[in-house]
């Protein structure tokens, strides 16, 4: 409108516009199962946020409310009108805890995954990059922290934070992180040292830019592409580890906030009398929550995969045997 | 053929020698973790529990009041002699633990790993096979939603279903009180050790406690075969030598099963060898879910006692185990695929 666009804004928008098309042309192009994957999980993911969001809307009770009007809830009441599922033996309300949970898991997977990408991504494009005994040294400890059983390093973590700073979301966040780190790494790296050796780096540098400008211009970008498919797949696992740290005692403290896996492992003392309503609600929530992210990250990872992708025209038009031939 | 054995036995060796340093990497990781981050593990062990002489009588035997690079060095020592320790709480030695609650971990995961094997392998190849069908969408939908399943919360199910409602099977230990008491222990395998002693009852009893943890931390690991195993299916069946089966006639079935499906399951033993150590923290996870008093289980009791000697030897072990287990892997895919030499 009245505000005047500066002319050197342009050329850049418009190389970044067909960019950002380009990236998301392999979505818009999904077909058949793929699609169907796609946005089932988007709908859920999606879902799960909104709860998030609008906990303090739909939650009927707090997360540690055992108590209306005076009158204490009954302990272990099964599923009724009152609570839809029940009561455990807190006496709080398993829906509540649910809702709230929703709440304390979507921000701890956030923080890590933040964590985990701002220290992987960097590291790994410059050990890529630059190569040398920095990469190999780095190389060797991730490889070190990756063949480690993931969930015993963040237990091992977890239980040493708990000892310094206490149980709560950054604890948890860091104790994720930690297992993560190494992922970003070597994707990142090994993508990059393919890239570095693409004939527009080459060009790049004969042109004599300077190798931070080359890896953020030119690498960062390429290599960027990988990542979000891989952060969902990601978030998907981290909300499992932070599930099982609940379970082990290690996730987040019962008084600082609901969380789902620590709700099952209460659980399972209940199990042995044949309630189920308290473990099993809980229990879904993680299910459906990871289910939702899997398969928006399978759905991402298979459309911009290229050796995974179908190619959807020839899909289409052509009959099956033909299609084959395609193939070269 | 005398070509091929040499250059063999030189891989096997340079693998080898690679191990030293991520051994040492880990060990050193471990030894930071565990003894430099907590400042001194002994007081956070033992601290208010009892008086203050004692801590440093204990400190002095454990060799905790020795300068740090001097401890450092003695655990090195320690571990390359097969010494892991002694815990600080019970003072059991590690390698105790390892042979009576490594033994239950064993048998936990050996026959988890059968159940992922023959569940994840079957899945895998028809979702791969039929491609974009409701089989593969149902197969692929399997696979995810057992990811998706925490294993506590399957052996949560499982125990609620055939423990509590239908009674058919026990949901906690590793055999009933009189088993425990009666069976002579060899290996500390329960189902061996009741077979040496040929008490079929004894067996029945270990065989039903095994059941329900297997059978849920195989279903979790099958999940990530059902995924490898579909993507490789539908590589192979796009590779040359699959459609130069199919130009030189033979039909659909055998081209399938012979030549698609055979190559598609060499990379399961490269998989069998990652999922190591996705077993072993799934053991962590369904050993105190059942109540079964495995390594993993005995680690949560020991981080519940803040027992960092404990814990040190106990992640040592763990991490070991699974260095070992990625060298095995990696001969046996040399020794079967003459390509992968240094």
């Amino acid at each position: 409108m009245a505000v005047p666009v500066p002319s050197s804004v342009e050329p850049a928008q418009r190389t970044r516009l067909p960019g950002l098309r380009r990236a998301l042309a392999p979505i818009a192009d999904a077909r058949g199962t793929t699609r169907t994957m796609l946005w089932l999980g988007v709908g859920i993911t999606l879902a799960f946020i909104l709860i998030a969001l609008f906990a303090p809307l739909i939650a009927p009770y707090d997360f540690d409310t055992f108590q209306a009007n005076g009158e204490r809830f009954d302990q272990l009441e099964a599923p009724s009108t009152d609570h839809l599922m029940g009561t455990n033996v807190q006496s709080t309300d398993v829906l509540s805890r649910i809702i709230w949970g929703t709440q304390t898991e979507l921000k701890v997977v956030l923080v890590s995954l933040f964590f985990s990408i701002s220290i992987g991504v960097p590291l790994g494009l410059f050990a890529g990059y630059f190569g040398g005994k920095l990469d190999r040294a780095l190389v060797l400890v991730m490889d070190a922290l990756f063949v480690f059983p993931f969930l015993l390093l963040a237990i091992v973590i977890a239980f040493l934070l708990a000892d310094k700073v206490g149980q709560g979301i950054l604890s948890a966040a860091i104790a994720i992180t930690v297992v993560y780190i190494p992922l970003y790494f070597r994707v990142v790296r090994n993508h990059t040292i393919s890239i570095r050796e693409e004939p527009f780096v080459e060009a790049a540098r004969a042109l004599g830019a300077r190798p931070l400008t080359i890896i953020r211009k030119y690498v960062f970008f390429n290599v960027v592409q990988n990542v979000p498919p891989l952060a969902t797949l990601n978030a998907a696992d981290a909300i499992l580890t932070l599930a099982a740290l609940g379970f082990l005692g290690y996730g987040i403290q019962p008084t600082d906030g609901a969380e789902w896996g620590y709700d099952v492992n209460r659980a399972v003392s209940d199990a042995a009398s044949g309630i189920w309503w308290t473990g099993l609600f809980p229990g879904l929530a993680i299910v459906l929550l990871v289910v939702g992210l899997t398969l928006l990250g399978e759905g991402l990872s298979e459309t911009i995969n290229p050796v995974l992708r179908k190619r959807p025209k020839a899909e289409a038009d052509l009959s099956g045997s033909v299609a084959e031939a395609e193939t070269p | 053929m005398g070509g091929q054995g040499t250059s063999l036995r030189r891989y096997a060796l340079t693998r080898l020698v690679l191990v030293i340093p991520m051994v040492f990497i880990l060990l050193t990781f471990v030894f930071l973790l565990m003894r430099v981050a907590p400042g001194d593990p002994i007081t956070s062990s033992l601290g208010g529990r009892v008086p203050p002489e004692v801590v440093d009588e204990i400190k002095h035997d454990l060799g905790f009041d020795k300068p740090l690079y001097v401890q450092y060095v003695d655990y090195l020592g320690d571990i390359a002699r097969g010494d892991f320790g002694t815990t600080i709480t019970d003072r059991r030695q590690l390698g105790e633990i390892i042979r009576v609650n490594g033994a239950a971990t064993l048998e936990l995961t050996f026959f988890a790993m059968i159940v992922a094997l023959v569940v994840g392998v079957t899945f895998g190849l028809i979702a791969g096979r039929f491609r974009d069908t409701w089989l593969d969408v149902g197969g692929r939908m399997f696979g995810i939603v057992i990811y998706a399943m925490p294993v506590f919360f399957i052996g949560l199910m499982a125990q609620l279903f055939f423990g509590s409602y239908l009674g058919w099977l026990p949901t906690s230990d590793r055999a009933s009180p009189i088993t425990q008491a009666t069976l002579e222990t060899h290996t500390n395998i329960f189902t061996i050790d009741a077979l040496i002693e040929r008490d079929g009852d004894a067996f029945v009893d270990v065989v039903k406690h095994l059941i329900l943890p297997a059978v849920t931390l195989g279903l979790v690991t099958a999940g990530v075969f059902i995924r490898l195993i579909r993507v490789n299916v539908i590589r192979t069946m796009k590779d040359d030598y699959v459609e130069a089966a199919r130009a030189r006639g033979i039909d659909e079935r055998s081209v399938v099963y012979h030549h698609a499906f055979r190559n598609a399951l060499v990379p399961v033993i490269t998989i069998v060898g990652l999922t190591v150590a996705l077993l072993l923290s799934g053991a962590v996870l369904t050993e105190t879910t059942f109540n079964w008093p495995g390594i993993g289980h005995t680690l949560i009791l020991y981080l519940q006692n803040r027992d960092y000697t404990a814990v040190q030897g106990i992640i040592v072990v763990f991490a070991l185990v699974v260095v070992a287990a990625s060298v095995v892997i990696d001969f046996v895919n040399a020794y079967i695929d003459p390509r992968i030499r240094y």
